[in-house]
């Protein structure tokens, strides 16, 4: 537990850290009180009202069927963090499991894992989303599927490269000789130990995921009207580029530093987990 | 006059002081020993001969370093760069990473004689080859043509020597030359630059933490612990009579002759970190004969029956 | 050398035979029968039986993909369902846009990037490498169809200075390029500063300060031709990754282009166009993988003994 505190608390005293953490901490929360924070319903349409510049009644101005952007950026919060974590967290546990099997059981499966993650690993996950949703078609939960699905390898990967060397240290071995049983071994020692690095990893990816949720809503392949996504929000302000610019810049925005703020976080675990020691012995 | 003077330098590594007062002379066709555990500042020092300290972030804050009558420290850059692989050639501790890997042997070694000799890549290659002759190297123009990973490490170890002669320095600093080898090349690779000293009237300034390869090598020796000299006499006294037990123990740790593998044992204890040098002498945590005033009171580096030595235990002969 | 690019060459064999068998089932997962995503909208019973018949749809998969396979290789990819006409025109039409974008894309990147980088890790903490280092970051975490938005917006709409969309004109490849390479220029960047700053740790470079080289000569012959391997590793691995921005910056500048056409395609469920699209997409990136490994082994003799 003195672990974990002291880790925050070094996360935190990095001023990237910190401030990321704070951006981070007010995305989650528009993304959970949406109902409570945005000043009116997503999706209220008054025509008259379209294409409104900014003003103190509509802070990001409206859209295109004049509903309030602003209202509409906070519940996009929700879809956007929702997805992105579901399709993550999905991902990494089949990752994980793929990973830790083959790295600790080897033989076969291993090989067929390691091509399978090998081909897919020069396929930008762009593609390979795509691919999946045509498969499977269009919409929000084909889009987190293709997520999940997209970032696999990945994940697959790297538990796979730490199983693979912890499987051969001493403790681990000893644990064996003692006769405990691979389900022991590998949730109770590799699986942990793999851990940390897998779920860092896993925190960085959600903002790619971020990016590519957007990136499939835009393409019109996502979240489908009248649900708020900040892709797809972007997408139908591509028309209005002329006389309603901040239809398009909000929504970016908000991609943008929150997925800024998940990389400077995510830096800042990354190096306070990792204590290099500067001095070289002579 | 000596080659090289190293006179009391400390060196500072941001807030540490890794190296506190390190003096010692090198005379041409000699070939001194500076010797001690790894932590105790062997490296540092040679890299402070070397000039290099800027590319591990240090520097010399005081003492001094004299060449030839050159004095190194605050040296500038262009011309201690002369006078680095000219004058004074580094043979390194690891032949294995030593190398540049994607360029060919032949190249590294001819980079040498091109820069500080003005020699074309004909010109160079000649000379290389020539010296890779005289090295022992079979197949000289073969070799000259691999790259660094087709080479055994004893084979890469004689490469790093032969770019350390290319340009016919006055003195050579080898740190550790043997240490990455297997046992049988290590006294080749020894006896390779023995020859040389002799028969070239080089300097050697050869670091160790082996007292068997001082022994067989060695003119002179330097013992250094946690960033000072322990202790420093000609090879026969010290090994005859050394003052200082840190310099006992390292002789205790010499391997010989029909002696059961692991039967060896090494010194108890560890050199102390920078971050936590002991008060006192700093070796008395882990001496046999330490004092009370040991613990509290540094001890001078001063004459002794035999030689010179920094020990409240040893009698000191005041002149 | 020779050995090592057809050794390469035969190792993509398996993995295009997979990918294409993916792509091939795309039609047979899609839910509801595969005959209905081909056929155009508003046929008989009867043309759809015909039409059965002629793609084999009545015959084992394994017979079926083999006889796509067959077509394939005669440059048949089917006929585009909405756009009425034969796959391989509409990607001959678009595939030169996307192989203009993406390669100018690649080499502006490959530059840019790697002397951003260089630069960066000389030059270590100082204020080039913290602009740098904000760019790069900037550059990874800003969703490229945004910033390409943006970039129609200051300097199309705003400045005039280029088209908005299109692909009329030399003018309109400069911001379609700048908005790919801006994420491109902030990968290579990185790879190559961390790979120089790394390799200037390394004990050759020590080695080489020791031999009294200078300081320049050891950064740019030495250092800098170390990252260039990791830089063409990550390029070659990554060359999809542009690929991939390239389809999504098409469609942001309504430029004409595999990705255009993909997105639309997926948009109205034309499938055999959707095919076509992927499965050249697919073939770019083995074959961008396949220079990138050939390049890599023509720089580091390690590699190349390893592998032929």
């Amino acid at each position: 537990m003195t672990i974990k505190s002291d880790l925050i608390s070094k996360v935190l005293r990095n001023p990237r850290g910190g401030v990321s953490a704070v951006v981070l901490l007010v995305v989650i929360i528009c993304a959970v009180f949406a109902p409570l924070i945005a000043p009116y319903a997503y999706d209220v349409q008054a025509l008259r009202n379209a294409n409104l510049d900014p003003s103190w009644t509509n802070w990001m101005g409206t859209d295109e069927f004049g509903r309030d952007l602003f209202s509409r950026i906070i519940y996009g919060a929700r879809t956007s963090l929702s997805v992105a974590v579901t399709a993550i967290s999905i991902s990494v546990a089949v990752g994980m499991s793929i990973g830790a099997a083959a790295g600790y059981f080897g033989g076969m499966f291993d090989r067929v894992v390691t091509a399978a993650v090998d081909l897919t690993w020069s396929f930008p996950e762009i593609l390979i989303a795509l691919i999946l949703i045509a498969i499977i078609g269009p919409g929000l939960n084909s889009t987190m599927i293709a997520i999940s699905i997209a970032y696999l390898a990945q994940f697959t990967r790297l538990t796979r490269a730490q199983v693979m060397a912890l499987k051969n240290e001493t403790y681990v071995e000893a644990t064996a000789n003692l006769g405990a049983g691979h389900t022991h071994i590998i949730f109770r020692h590799l699986l942990p130990n793999a851990l940390t690095p897998v779920i860092v990893a896993g925190m960085l990816a959600t903002g790619d995921a971020i990016i590519l949720e957007a990136t499939l809503g835009f393409f019109g392949l996502g979240a489908q009207p009248p649900t708020p996504s900040w892709g797809a929000m972007m997408s139908s302000g591509t028309a209005q580029i002329f006389i309603a610019p901040w239809i398009i810049i909000f929504p970016g925005l908000a991609i943008a530093i929150t997925v800024i703020a998940i990389n400077l976080f995510g830096d800042a675990v990354i190096e306070a987990l990792d204590i290099r020691n500067r001095l070289r012995d002579s | 006059m000596a080659l090289l003077t190293v006179d009391g330098i400390r060196v500072a590594i941001g807030s540490l002081t890794p190296l506190d007062g390190v003096s010692f002379t090198l005379d041409k066709g000699q070939i001194l020993g500076v010797v001690g555990e790894s932590g105790s500042g062997k490296s540092l020092t040679a890299m402070s001969v070397m000039g290099l300290l800027p590319l591990i972030g240090g520097r010399v804050v005081s003492g001094a370093i004299r060449f030839d009558g050159i004095d190194l420290v605050g040296l500038a850059e262009p011309k201690y760069r002369a006078l680095r692989g000219r004058r004074i050639a580094l043979i390194s501790q690891n032949p294995m990473t030593s190398l540049d890997p994607i360029i060919r042997i032949g190249a590294q070694i001819d980079q040498v004689a091109m820069l500080h000799l003005g020699l074309g890549a004909e010109a160079a290659k000649a000379r290389s080859i020539d010296l890779m002759c005289q090295l022992r190297i079979p197949e000289a123009e073969t070799i000259h043509a691999s790259y660094p990973h087709q080479l055994s490490g004893g084979m890469k170890q004689r490469i790093v020597i032969a770019m350390a002669l290319a340009a016919d320095p006055d003195l050579i600093v080898a740190d550790e030359p043997t240490t990455a080898l297997d046992v049988t090349i290590q006294a080749q690779i020894i006896q390779i630059m023995v020859d040389l000293v002799r028969e070239r009237g080089l300097a050697l300034m050869l670091i160790t933490h082996d007292m068997g390869v001082v022994a067989q090598a060695c003119d002179r020796v330097v013992v250094l612990y946690a960033g000072r000299v322990a202790e420093a006499n000609s090879v026969e006294a010290i090994f005859a009579d050394p003052q200082h037990p840190y310099t006992r123990e390292l002789i205790r740790c010499i391997p010989r002759h029909g002696q059961a593998p692991g039967s060896l044992k090494g010194i108890p204890g560890a050199v102390p970190s920078v971050m936590d040098y002991p008060q006192g002498c700093r070796f008395h945590p882990r001496c046999e004969a330490a004092l009370p005033l040991c613990g509290t009171s540094v001890p001078v580096f001063e004459r002794k029956t035999s030689g010179f030595a920094a020990c409240h235990a040893s009698e000191a002969v005041h002149a | 050398m020779l050995t090592f690019v057809i050794k390469r060459l035969a190792s993509l064999v398996p993995v295009f035979l997979v990918v294409s068998m993916i792509i091939f089932m795309i039609i047979h997962l899609v839910p509801g029968d595969p005959i209905d995503s081909i056929v155009q909208i508003g046929s008989t019973p009867e043309q759809k039986a015909e039409l059965t018949a002629k793609y084999g749809l009545d015959k084992p998969l394994i017979v079926q993909y083999g006889i796509w396979l067959a077509k394939l290789a005669t440059g048949d990819l089917g006929e585009a369902i909405i756009l009425r006409q034969p796959v391989s025109t509409l990607i001959a039409q678009n595939l030169p846009h996307s192989l203009i974008l993406g390669t100018l894309a690649l080499v502006f990147s490959t530059i840019v990037g790697i002397a951003a980088g260089a630069v960066a890790a000389i030059w270590k903490d100082g204020f080039v490498d913290r602009a740098v280092m904000g760019i790069i970051l900037l550059g990874s975490t800003v969703p490229s169809f945004w910033l390409g938005l943006l970039m129609i917006l200051l300097f199309a709409v705003q400045l005039g200075w280029f088209p908005v969309s299109g692909a009329r004109s030399w003018s309109a490849l400069v911001l379609p390029v700048l908005t790919i390479g801006f994420g491109g220029v902030a990968l290579v960047a990185r790879v190559t500063r961390v790979a120089m700053i790394d390799i200037a740790r390394r004990d050759f470079v020590m080695m080489l300060h020791a031999k009294g080289v200078p300081a320049w000569r050891i950064q740019l012959q030495h250092i800098l031709r170390h990252a260039l391997l990791p830089v063409v590793t990550i390029l070659s691995l990554r060359i999809g990754w542009i690929l991939g921005g390239a389809v999504t910056i098409e469609y942001v500048f309504a430029r004409p282009g595999l990705g255009s056409l993909l997105i639309t395609s997926l948009n109205q469920r034309d499938y055999p166009v959707v095919q076509g699209c992927l499965l050249m997409l697919a073939i770019a990136v083995m074959l961008g993988t396949l220079i990138g490994d050939i390049v890599q082994a023509a720089m580091d003799p390690r590699v190349r003994e390893r592998m032929s």
